[in-house]
């Protein structure tokens, strides 16, 4: 009974196992829901989908099953930045009444899609393009009759398409941006405890030794506190084309600055050459050579670069290839040397991992890092810090 | 046994079915989101309105499972065995039951909140898998077994601090309290603050859900932060006009404090609503 619905489910990438499917069966047959299509996805998701990331994929899942409007996931070719929730335009009954309604579903989605192709950038009110706040029937938190909503949260006229196909859990799948609280979380994962500091612990195994040596008077021993002994070096690239993604580094940044007690960081742009600094303000006092780096810092510090790697790719291979100065040396050079220097290091990149083929720098990086480049979103975060612990 | 919004909670029509299907087929059920959206208060709901008894769990950064299960006062005993106390022959005596045996042993079905559970230890969730799934667990110091007469209705809250390990998941139902809707929210508010009058009401929640499609908020005020916000503005006598000419003149609403919880906020929400004033004229 619904095996297909089962398989459907796990099509889409939400890990579902017999145990839960069952477990639907005997809710099923409980008669918890009787006959309704809405109540049923709702004890199907409390059933079968354990985190909220995967809603997503099982309102996809759930769309195809149902044979509902497949074709909605053009939402997902939208970008997010169009549909930006800041203009709600409250329409009066008589532009509600003025509005026309578009032909069959057919109709709609052949027009959508004609649009995506003709419209080139993000666009808000007005009735025609695909945007927020307006009257044209594709976009969101305006209003047409029988419009298509296009990843809009909340409901504003609730009156399109199923519950499934709002796909309100977009914005929460794994793929999406980090906030400072799961990039501490991620970070967490590099905790190795040592024990340093005043003896405030109760050593239990010492006490018990302790005070059988004494004949069984108890005799309390104490020990030093656990701390997080990890050592962290991180080198950021600054300016240029990071400029785009400033606020996401500065989240990385807090959160790795709260997060390990023995973080070391340094600024270079765009490509590692003699020389990092510290402080942007006082660059030409401030510097430090790569190679006292290499020195300074134990190889069993992790490394971590966070930049784009979005450059020249001369500005990587070639002597005298950095924008700013003339280096003796090509900056895949000064890389080599630090990854040789380091055990463990990684390369985060704040781009959407999708645009990396474009740029050829950014394919001689991960060469460079023998691979260990990681996106800036929670998965590639979680695979970086387990890059970073293998022995 | 059904639960429905009570004359002091509401519930979604979603949530209902959820918490019904965990009592019904006695799995425990698993309550993430926002903070703030009434995911402890649920339980104390639930408890009270099925006349049952509650039994609360808050988990810490270092509450162990076995904590839950029962502690062995070794240190008593020994302590116990210096000074020459007779208690010291009875093991049973230091045994003490922790939250997990008290739900197990009540003869009436209990509610059992297990509040926060991520804050623990990473382990922790796995030390409970079998406890959970046979509501059963042996005491190795005294060879007793503990056995739940009625499985009591386990209700776990999460608030996402750390991913819990799959196996725990399967043996759970998972629910997702999303940020409610106006209509949701002004019920909720009549049942906090019966005496709001509509107008009031109406514009604050105005300004509130404003505050809440601002982009790039930091900390995006929940329910719980709009009660307060309201309590204040009754308690303050803060008439409806008031809030509607804010809103006309740009600027930040009365009594921001209660909403706003960190000063980059209350400088984007200032910048934000003085641009918006502006692009109106």
């Amino acid at each position: 009974m619904l095996i297909e619905f089962f398989l459907t489910v796990r099509k889409y990438g939400v890990p579902v196992s017999i145990t839960e499917w069952l477990d639907l069966l005997k809710a099923l047959d409980q008669q918890l829901v009787f006959a309704n299509m809405a109540e049923f996805y709702l004890l199907a998701r409390l059933c079968l989908v354990k985190d909220e990331v995967h809603f997503d994929k099982f309102d996809r899942a759930c769309a195809e099953y149902f044979e509902a409007v497949e074709s909605l996931d053009l939402a997902s070719l939208i970008p997010p930045e169009w549909l930006v929730p800041n203009l709600i335009r409250q329409l009066s009954q008589e532009d509600k009444a003025a509005l026309q309604k578009a032909g069959g579903l057919e109709e709609l989605l052949n027009k959508f899609r004609e649009r995506l192709k003709e419209q080139q950038e993000r666009h808000q009110g007005g009735n025609k393009w695909i945007g927020t706040g307006g009257s044209s029937p594709f976009g969101a938190y305006g209003f047409h009759p029988e419009g298509i909503r296009v990843g809009q949260q909340g409901s504003g006229q609730r009156r399109a398409v199923k519950v499934w196909d709002e796909r309100h859990f977009a914005d929460l799948d794994s793929k999406t941006e980090l906030n400072n609280r799961n990039i501490k979380l991620a970070l967490r994962q590099l905790r190795r405890f040592a024990r340093t500091g005043a003896t405030l612990e109760l050593d239990l195994a010492g006490t018990i030794s302790a005070t059988s040596k004494q004949g069984g008077y108890l005799d309390l021993q104490f020990q030093r506190e656990r701390h997080n002994a990890v050592k962290v070096l991180m080198l950021f690239d600054v300016g240029g084309s990071m400029d785009d993604h400033i606020e996401q580094i500065q989240q990385l940044f807090s959160a790795a600055h709260s997060e390990f007690k023995q973080l070391e960081f340094f600024y270079f742009h765009n490509c590692v050459y003699e020389h990092v600094w510290r402080s942007n303000k006082r660059r030409p006092q401030d510097l430090m050579s790569v190679a006292e780096l290499i020195r300074t810092y134990h190889s069993d510090y992790k490394l971590i670069f966070v930049g784009d790697a979005t450059m020249g790719p001369y500005e990587i291979s070639y002597p005298g290839g950095s924008v700013e100065h003339f280096n003796a040396e090509a900056g895949a050079v000064w890389l080599e040397r630090l990854t040789r220097h380091f055990v463990h290091y990684v390369w985060l990149n704040p781009q959407p991992q999708d645009w990396w083929r474009s740029y050829p720098s950014i394919g001689l990086i991960t060469q460079l890092m023998q691979r260990r480049m990681y996106p800036l979103s929670q998965e590639g975060m979680a695979q970086a810090m387990g890059s970073l612990l293998k022995k | 046994m059904s639960f429905q919004s009570t004359k002091d909670y509401i519930v979604s029509a979603e949530l209902a079915l959820a918490v019904n299907a965990a009592i019904s087929l006695e799995k425990p059920l698993l309550i993430k989101g926002e903070p703030g959206t009434g995911k402890t208060k649920l339980a104390e709901q639930l408890a009270a309105s099925l006349g049952t008894q509650l039994i609360q769990w808050h988990i810490k950064s270092t509450t162990k499972a076995q904590q839950g299960l029962y502690e062995y006062d070794a240190v008593s005993r020994l302590r116990d065995s210096q000074l020459g106390d007779s208690r010291v022959h009875d093991i049973k005596n230091y045994i003490k039951p922790g939250k997990l045996w008290s739900a197990f042993t009540a003869t009436k079905r209990p509610v059992l909140l297990i509040d926060e559970i991520d804050k623990a230890d990473i382990e922790f969730p796995n030390d409970l898998l079998h406890e959970l799934d046979q509501m059963a667990f042996d005491v190795y110091e005294t060879g007793e077994s503990v056995q739940a007469k009625v499985r009591p209705i386990v209700i776990i809250t999460s608030n996402n601090e750390k991913e819990l390990p799959d196996a725990f998941l399967r043996r759970c139902f998972f629910h997702y309290i999303r940020f409610p809707d106006a209509e949701t929210l002004k019920a909720i508010v009549d049942v906090h603050l019966p005496g709001l009058t509509p107008a009031l009401l109406q514009q604050a929640l105005e300004l509130f859900f404003g505050l809440r499609d601002m982009p790039q908020l930091k900390k995006k005020p929940s329910t719980s932060e709009l009660i307060d916000w309201l309590k204040l503005l009754l308690a303050e006598q803060i008439p409806a006009e008031t809030l509607a000419q804010s809103k006309e003149k740009g600027g930040l609403m009365p009594l921001y404090g209660a909403l706003l919880k960190n000063e980059q906020d209350v400088a984007l929400v200032e910048k934000l609503l003085f641009m918006a004033k502006r692009a109106g004229r």
